[in-house]
């Protein structure tokens, strides 16, 4: 083994974390108060003031919910989270301006190194607020606005109004109603009719404080006709005390547009991930999920796409790898809400060390909806004896005129596939982080190639030095 | 002076506690050609198998040496590492894994200077043109929804990559048409010259194609009679129970 591998067995590479440089911290504990002030501060118009405590009340009256993993989601404290950390005063262009310590930590990200390379604007969220943010010229020129979502709601308050939270309502669950009431950064993405963006545009979330809680909001507008890539990479420091990053995203592609939303969350074990993400694509319009959960100690996450126009098509591809002491509760929901729908969802997932992975889906098809087809495929892989995966698919089919097909899958590692590989001078380390690659290919081969390389890195990382 | 690669000293094997291979004595040295033969269940998968060091099998006394070192002391991808070859009877699939990614990797950790960007690839070419193999299988999925033949034909490309200096080859004649046949067995010639080479096969038909310099019969996990390529022939013509008798 290299000694970089051995250095990173650690066993999270991005585990480091920077020295705490505030500006504005808030105390720990969510009250009504808190949710007013950080409205306040950010100067927001009072309709995004009432939203919030509207959301408050809501999420302090709604029960956690009763299904998935109620003991690892009761133990979340509330009451020792941080809900604002202001760690910069501003949003800036230039990577030179931002404050030293958090550039550092983006620089040992690789993140502007990656936006000179091949992305066509990034922003950068440090704790509750973004950093830098930037997008090339020529987009601008374009008409596509690429914010962060605090200064989207600024100065696009009249778009923000007509679309914030009509995709996923504050009231949708227990953790949406928490990002509505505390919500800070996130992107705020508006593609103009016609416009196909070709780099891929990233927003890269990092969590630096302890017990920290990150609420980012995301709403992704694509006009007629027009087309992006929006990428987003999450990290964190491990801390033997959990942080909650809890995000909402929303998109909306209107007739003929096509989103493309991929994520590589690689969260250390200690964060609790409860995100709601929900597309709505109207008529011939297509929503892609692409979606990857490497890291954090719990994530429950299900992509969703409300099929609402004719001809829309759903893509959801997800890939959920569940090491020590980790849960990965994912999977994808689409409904099919009109005439000649088509989705397609494929799902798969390794479990190691002890770690478990739930496959959880819904797929609905109206009555009214006459000739929709969808394909669910869910793969999962397990490594080990103490490990487990677990498969809950709903189907809800109004009509006969659908065609649905659905397939699953459970394997091990067979001990004939490891001493052929090793036969052709792979270590038993290498060999499982060949296969373990070629069983997430599928996902990678849909990744931008930079995020390809670094996510198969990863799983050989997580394959080395646990094997006995 | 013969340069010795393998040698197999009164080698006992268990499956799961099932005696296999009852007291097995062999040396090959390099450009040598062995064959083995011999009816099912004789051992002869369970010999090229324990000699790259498969888990599931037990020696239970004996040795073997590769170039005069004990192999117990090599875990399976060092005796790779060291130039142990297994050409597979049933090479498994590797869902996922192209096979062009696959063979680059797998030369890069067995060759000692392995070839690198252009170089890799004009061997490569060369390799797979001699096999009459299309480039598109590089980016197929290694053995995943491979036919027979073609299973085998990645099998010897990789021997052909891998420059052995053991090439243990088990039934590869098996599975594949005449023409397969002669094209893999050109490919075996080429690397047997250099190295030392046993063949596992039931049948005769592979060695009027590769020469064996040795022959030996193995019934219930010993070699009862080493003879030369006539020996082949007579095998192939009386069966084994004439051999059963004088054993």
């Amino acid at each position: 083994m290299t000694d970089d591998a051995q250095e990173l067995i650690g066993d999270y590479k991005y585990g480091f974390h920077d020295p705490e440089n505030s500006t504005i911290r808030f105390d720990k504990g969510l009250t009504e108060q808190v949710v007013r002030d950080i409205s306040e501060l950010k100067n927001e118009p009072e309709w995004m003031t009432d939203i919030r405590v509207k959301s408050y009340r809501h999420f302090v009256e709604r029960v956690m919910p009763e299904w998935g993993n109620c003991s690892l989601l009761n133990m979340i404290d509330f009451e020792n989270v941080t809900y604002f950390l202001r760690s910069s005063d501003k949003t800036e262009k230039s990577w030179d301006d931002v404050p030293d310590d958090i550039k550092n930590t983006f620089d040992r990200l690789g993140i502007p190194d990656a936006e000179q390379k091949w992305l066509g604007g990034v922003t950068a969220q440090y704790e509750s607020e973004a950093v830098y943010h930037s997008i090339r010229e020529d987009l601008e020129e374009q008409g596509v606005i690429f914010l962060d979502m605090d200064s989207g709601l600024k100065q696009y308050p009249e778009i923000v109004k007509k679309y914030f939270g009509t995709v996923i309502p504050h009231s949708d669950n227990k953790f949406s109603a928490l990002n509505t009431a505390v919500w800070s950064g996130g992107s705020f993405l508006y593609i103009p009719k016609g416009v196909h963006v070709e780099m891929p545009v990233q927003a890269y979330f990092r969590i630096n404080a302890k017990n920290m809680g990150q609420f980012e909001r995301t709403l992704i507008i694509a006009d007629e006709g027009s087309s992006v890539h929006y990428v987003e990479g999450c990290t964190a420091p491990s801390y033997s005390t959990d942080s909650l990053h809890s995000a909402v995203v929303e998109l909306i592609a209107m007739d003929g547009a096509k989103i493309r939303y991929s994520t590589v969350q690689n969260w250390s074990s200690n964060v609790y991930n409860l995100v709601t993400k929900r597309a709505v694509a109207h008529r011939n319009a297509t929503v892609e999920w692409v979606d990857g959960n490497i890291g954090s100690k719990l994530t429950m996450k299900y992509p969703s796409v409300l099929l609402k126009g004719e001809g829309a098509h759903a893509e959801v591809i997800s890939v959920a790898y569940a090491g020590k002491g980790q849960h990965q509760d994912t999977g994808a929901k689409v409904h099919h809400l009109a005439s000649n729908t088509t989705s397609n969802i494929l799902s798969k997932s390794i479990s190691k060390d002890g770690g478990r992975s739930s496959y959880r889906g819904l797929l609905q098809v109206t009555p009214k909806s006459t000739g929709c087809r969808s394909k669910v495929v869910c793969d999962a892989l397990i490594l080990d004896s103490d490990s487990r995966s677990d498969t809950y698919p709903t189907m809800e089919i109004g009509n006969s005129t659908s065609d649905l097909e659905h397939e699953a899958s459970v394997s091990k590692v067979s001990s004939d596939q490891l001493f052929y590989l090793m036969s052709r001078g792979f270590s038993e380390e290498e060999a499982m982080g060949l296969i373990v690659n070629g069983f997430f290919e599928p996902f990678t081969r849909e990744l931008p190639m930079e995020y390809a390389v670094e996510l198969n890195k990863l799983l050989e990382l997580e394959m080395e030095g646990s094997i006995g | 002076m013969a340069d010795e690669i393998l040698r197999i000293e009164n080698l006992h094997v268990s499956v799961e506690g099932t005696p296999i291979i009852n007291g097995l004595s062999l040396t090959i040295n390099r450009g040598e050609i062995h064959a083995i033969m011999g009816r099912n269940g004789a051992g002869k998968s369970t010999l090229a198998n324990v000699v790259m060091g498969h888990p599931a099998y037990e020696v239970t006394s004996g040795s073997i040496f590769f170039k005069g070192q004990p192999l117990e002391e090599l875990e399976v991808f060092e005796r790779a590492r060291a130039g142990m070859f297994l050409s597979f009877q049933y090479p498994a699939a590797i869902p996922g894994v192209q096979v062009g990614t696959f063979l680059k990797k797998s030369v890069a950790s067995v060759r000692e200077n392995p070839p690198k960007g252009r170089a890799f690839r004009k061997e490569l070419n060369a390799a797979m043109e001699q096999l009459s193999m299309d480039k598109s299988f590089l980016s197929r999925y290694v053995n995943d929804g491979f036919s027979g033949g073609e299973k085998k034909r990645l099998e010897i490309l990789q021997m052909l990559l891998l420059q052995p200096h053991l090439a243990l080859l088990d039934e590869t004649d098996s599975g594949l048409d005449i023409d397969a046949l002669r094209i893999v067995a050109q490919g075996i010639n080429e690397v047997a010259e250099n190295s030392a080479c046993l063949i596992i096969t039931h049948y005769q038909r592979l060695l009027d194609l590769v020469k064996p310099d040795y022959v030996h019969a193995m019934i219930d996990g010993v070699i009862v009679r080493t003879g030369g390529p006539e020996l082949a022939l007579e095998l192939e013509d009386k069966g084994y129970d004439w051999l059963e008798v004088s054993a």
